[in-house]
């Protein structure tokens, strides 16, 4: 019987020549992530636990990213534990104000093909864009992780995603995972894993995959995987044949099996306020908005902020509307200002803040109020995410953003 | 088997961790602290009338969104006894066991009842309500270890001999 | 008898051919500006408590959201919200996001000679290029709007005679901080600070624009820098009117005159809790701090972003520090980008914000916790601006900044 990514990184992990859905393991863990505005809550249970050092100092990542910029004067607490435990447990991996967490984690290359990384944010799902299991957990759990090294797992089962063939133009990765959601709901792939394939797939650009596998936790996920290719290999720095064991098997057993053609996928939103409320950019096009964002961890990367330039050269916002835009991380920043991106769009109008979760988070940084609407590239849109109870939030592409920042409505590329 | 009754706070589906508590209120100190402003965003008074010994029952994918473990230590702090949903999202699921919260999975019962209603809970046997028995499902040994142990921390003490 | 610089504007603001200290005057406002610190009170009261609410010439009203921008929480959203559909109703200039107000103030619309009256106490600033603006509150603002006039009480002016140059590595910013330490933080107390002489002609149009906008931290009602060559280059650039460009009479009255030879300027740092606790650099002793600030409208222009930038090339900000750094607008901000100078803060490990008022207003972007030490370009340090009331507040120039986030503590660049 053949295995599917899940299992075989979970085998390689375990040293048992077989794992199937179900079996409940304990795994040793390569990395784990841990982020400002849980740090203290980390701290506090792992001592309460009776830990003194971290199991290993190398593979502890701590990552400022939600309270970046402080807006609120209790903020700078998470810093002052999270530095004194740095300091404390002799940590190397540690970020203040360079860009969000699921970001930095493959871009620094701190979780790799094959790996088995934790984090204490759900959308540690992220790092399956470059074959690394990688899941969000609690900070009670992350606590035992940081003592242990060891956490326990039940093998999940899988659900295959093939998308075949060539998206049409205006269509991104983004649409296709809101696409997804709709179709399996918010709960279809709960304690699950989507694996994808297909010629899309492998077209795609490991930004591109990394905005699918972030938003696999939508669908409830476990994990999302990408076979690792070249493209992963040049991204992570590691080598083809270090990872030619990180395939799915021919005969890998699958509990659904969902298969889209490229060809006939359109641009989406997700509505008000549920991210499986998928409708077609089409059939909401003049819908008046207040406010656009462009950024996060599901869509603040480079090729974004690249099709949102192309979209907006030598255009402006429309009146009375804000685009807001957020890179991902420092790096992105830098090389979007080298591309002429940025300048693009600050001409345009846009407000370009310092990288970090932003309003994504509901911390700060375009915070919306009663009867506002906001398009925008995250995640979530649930209820009260962005501000009050009564604000909508539509989730789209960058293409589908920019666009609607021109027209002040909801707009196709 | 241990046995309790509590009343009923109905929920609809996907009661997500950005309403159970918003990140606007993550940083206050303490769970104490945020507390009151447990499931605002859905019903604002709601934290206020929750009273000890009463238990949320929901639909389907309770929980579902971020990794926030504030979300069920909150849930607990509030008095609530346990939460009968049809379905839990995984991560919530996992720091529910870890902080000593009840769940129980059920896929009829938010159907049936009605919020107010005073239902029976018998610890892994079966919920009684509208005089109609509800079926539990027994949860997989490793994680009775854990509640057994009165949750994670308890269940490390242990292991480091705190 | 002759006048001041800031009497001949009153008095062409009054339509009077003369004005004394101490007379009153009904004025034509040439422009009243108001941004989302006050705003959404002065239209409650607006909506609220007028008989029959309207706007005397709404070309003159100028609103800019510039304080809590992007919205930090609904509360905040909801104040803009206001002020938006407030200008979209009554077609009124409008500006989000776009900069600190007196700098768009200074891009876009004021010119030499003119009144401006604004409800944030910096709007003292616009002496730069030789108008006369001042801070006022939402109820003079309101009845300012429905009437298109105010009334001024005509200050007594004070005279800074500037002569010489500044050394290499001072700054106008250590200029105005030495007079303020000087003079104290009631000094100027309803008075026009009016700066001449060649030294004041030897600053450009921003360097101004640093003195006259701390005037208020003076407890002035404005300042004027006399309005020369370069304040017409200005207006030429930007397209517009050079028309009344005051200089006082060889006669006018002055309360009183100060002489500063820039030459002698040395870096200064103001010490919490006021703005005229005012030390040499030299003589600070080792202070930590925790966060630095570029920015704001008194050290958020090009020239600053410029010497920070010389600092910061091949340098790292200090592991322990945020370092904010905030262009005073979107258009520095471009033009920061057209420069590469965007590329080194981000190089250095600083944080790169959108142009607003930021850790200089203290209510959002970066604000600092208990116990916290910020060095900052802003224009206060009160106890409490910056975030917590047991917070501490240093001000310095953008080198000094630039030096003390490399450093960790407050340095000179010739320290690192």
């Amino acid at each position: 019987m053949g295995h599917t990514l899940i299992e075989k990184i979970v085998m390689k992990n375990t040293g048992d020549v077989s794992v199937s859905p179900g079996e409940i393991k304990t795994v040793k863990v390569d990395r784990v992530m841990i982020h400002d505005i849980f740090i203290p809550f980390v701290v506090d249970k792992f001592r309460e636990m009776g830990f003194q050092k971290v199991w290993d100092q190398d593979k502890v990542v701590l990552i400022y990213d939600h309270l970046v910029p402080t807006s609120a004067v209790e903020d700078v607490r998470h810093f002052k534990i999270g530095d004194a435990f740095v300091k404390e447990q002799g940590l190397t991996h540690f970020h203040r104000a360079d860009g969000i967490c699921h970001q930095l984690m493959p871009e620094m290359g701190y979780a790799k093909p094959g790996n088995i990384v934790f984090g204490t944010d759900s959308h540690t799902t992220t790092y399956g864009c470059v074959g690394c299991f990688s899941s969000g957990i609690g900070y009670t759990e992350m606590a035992a992780v940081l003592g242990t090294g060891e956490m326990w797992i039940r093998v999940p089962e899988t659900i295959k995603v093939v998308i075949n063939g060539k998206l049409p133009e205006g269509v991104y990765a983004k649409d296709i995972i809101l696409r997804l959601i709709g179709d399996l709901r918010a709960d279809g792939a709960t304690y699950k894993v989507l694996e994808f394939s297909g010629s899309t797939v492998d077209e795609m650009s490991v930004s591109s995959r990394m905005t699918i596998s972030n938003m696999a936790i939508e669908a409830g996920a476990k994990a999302a995987l990408f076979a690792p290719d070249e493209k992963t290999c040049a991204y992570s720095g590691v080598k083809m044949e270090d990872v030619d064991w990180l395939y799915a098997d021919e005969d890998a057993e699958y509990c659904q099996v969902m298969e889209y053609k490229a060809e006939e996928l359109v641009p989406v939103l997700a509505c008000p306020s549920q991210v499986d409320n998928i409708h077609d950019v089409a059939e909401l096009a003049g819908t008046k908005l207040d406010q656009v964002f462009i950024g996060s961890c599901t869509n603040g990367r480079l090729e974004d902020l690249a099709v949102a330039a192309k979209i907006l050269k030598g255009k402006k916002v429309a009146p009375f509307v804000k685009l807001i835009v957020t890179p991902a991380s420092r790096s992105i920043y830098q090389e979007a200002v080298k591309a002429g991106y940025i300048g693009i769009l600050a001409e345009a109008g846009a407000i370009v803040t310092h990288p970090g979760c932003g309003l994504c988070c509901g911390r700060a940084c375009g915070i919306l109020t009663d009867g506002e609407r906001v398009l925008a590239t995250n995640n979530r849109n649930f209820l009260g995410r962005m501000g009050t109870s009564k604000v909508e939030i539509f989730l789209g592409s960058p293409a589908t953003a920019a666009a609607s920042a021109v027209a002040g409505v909801i707009a196709m590329e | 088997m241990e046995q309790f009754k509590g009343k009923v706070w109905l929920l609809g589906d996907d009661i997500d961790t950005d309403i159970i508590i918003p990140t606007e209120y993550l940083a206050l100190p303490s769970v104490e602290d945020m507390k009151k402003y447990a499931f605002s965003p859905l019903r604002e008074e709601l934290a206020g009338q929750i009273e000890k010994g009463d238990i949320i029952v929901a639909g389907k994918n309770f929980g579902c969104g971020s990794s926030r473990e504030q979300a069920p230590e909150i849930i607990k702090q509030l008095g609530v006894r346990c939460v009968i949903a049809k379905s839990f999202a995984r991560i919530f699921f996992r720091n529910a066991i870890n902080n000593g919260l009840l769940l129980i999975e059920n896929k009829e019962l938010s159907d049936d009842v009605a919020e107010g209603d005073v239902i029976t809970v018998t610890i892994g046997e079966k919920i009684h309500a509208g005089g109609k028995d509800y079926p539990i499902t027994p949860l997989p040994e490793n994680l009775m270890d854990i509640l057994n142990a009165g949750g994670l921390v308890k269940a490390m003490q242990a292991r480091n001999g705190v | 008898m002759g006048m001041t610089i800031g009497e001949k504007i009153i008095a062409r603001a009054a339509g009077v051919s003369s004005v004394k200290p101490g007379e009153i005057h009904t004025i034509d406002v040439d422009y009243l500006m108001s941004n989302d610190g006050t705003t959404h009170l002065t239209i409650d009261m607006f909506y609220n408590q007028l008989k029959n609410p309207r706007i005397a010439d709404k070309d003159k009203l100028v609103f800019i959201i510039d304080h809590n921008i992007p919205a930090e929480n609904p509360k905040t959203a909801a104040a803009h919200k206001k002020m938006r559909e407030f200008a979209k109703k009554y077609d009124i200039a409008f500006y989000e996001g776009k900069g600190v107000c007196h700098q768009i103030m200074l891009e876009d619309f004021v010119e030499p000679g003119q009144f401006i009256m604004g409800a944030d106490s910096h709007t003292c600033s616009y002496g730069a290029v030789g108008a006369f603006g001042t801070g006022i509150g939402c109820t003079d603002f309101l009845y300012a709007m429905v009437t298109g006039k105010s009334w001024v009480l005509v200050p007594e002016t004070i005279r800074f005679n500037l002569t010489g140059k500044l050394r290499e590595g001072v700054y106008p910013r250590d200029l105005i901080l030495t007079i303020i330490g000087d003079i104290g933080a009631n000094g100027c107390n309803y008075k026009i600070m009016e700066f001449a002489g060649e030294g004041a002609h030897g600053l450009s149009v921003n360097d101004r624009f640093v003195l006259c906008n701390l005037a208020v931290e003076a407890g002035a009602k404005t300042g004027i820098v006399e309005p020369d060559e370069k304040v017409v280059e200005f207006m030429k650039e930007h397209g517009r009117s050079y028309e009344h460009l005051y200089a006082s009479d060889a006669d006018a009255s002055f309360l009183q005159v100060y002489d500063y030879d820039l030459s002698k300027i040395e870096p200064v740092v103001a010490e919490p809790h006021f703005v005229d606790n005012v030390k040499p650099l030299s003589e600070v002793g080792e202070v930590k701090i925790d966060e630095a600030f570029l920015g704001s409208c008194n050290n958020g222009r090009i020239d600053e972003l410029r010497v920070a930038a010389a600092i910061l090339k091949g340098r790292k900000v200090h592991p322990d520090v945020r370092f904010l750094i905030t262009p005073a607008s979107n258009s520095v901000y471009l033009q920061a980008l057209e420069e590469g100078l965007v590329d080194i803060f981000l190089e250095a490990g600083a944080m790169m914000m959108n142009p607003n008022c930021s850790v200089c207003w203290g209510s959002c972007q970066g604000v600092i916790g208990e116990g916290e030490v910020l060095i900052s370009t802003g224009t206060r340090n009160f106890k409490g601006r910056a975030g917590h009331k047991d917070s501490k507040v240093y001000l310095a120039s953008a080198a000094t900044v630039a030096a003390s986030a490399v450093a960790g503590k407050i340095v000179g660049v010739e320290r690192l």
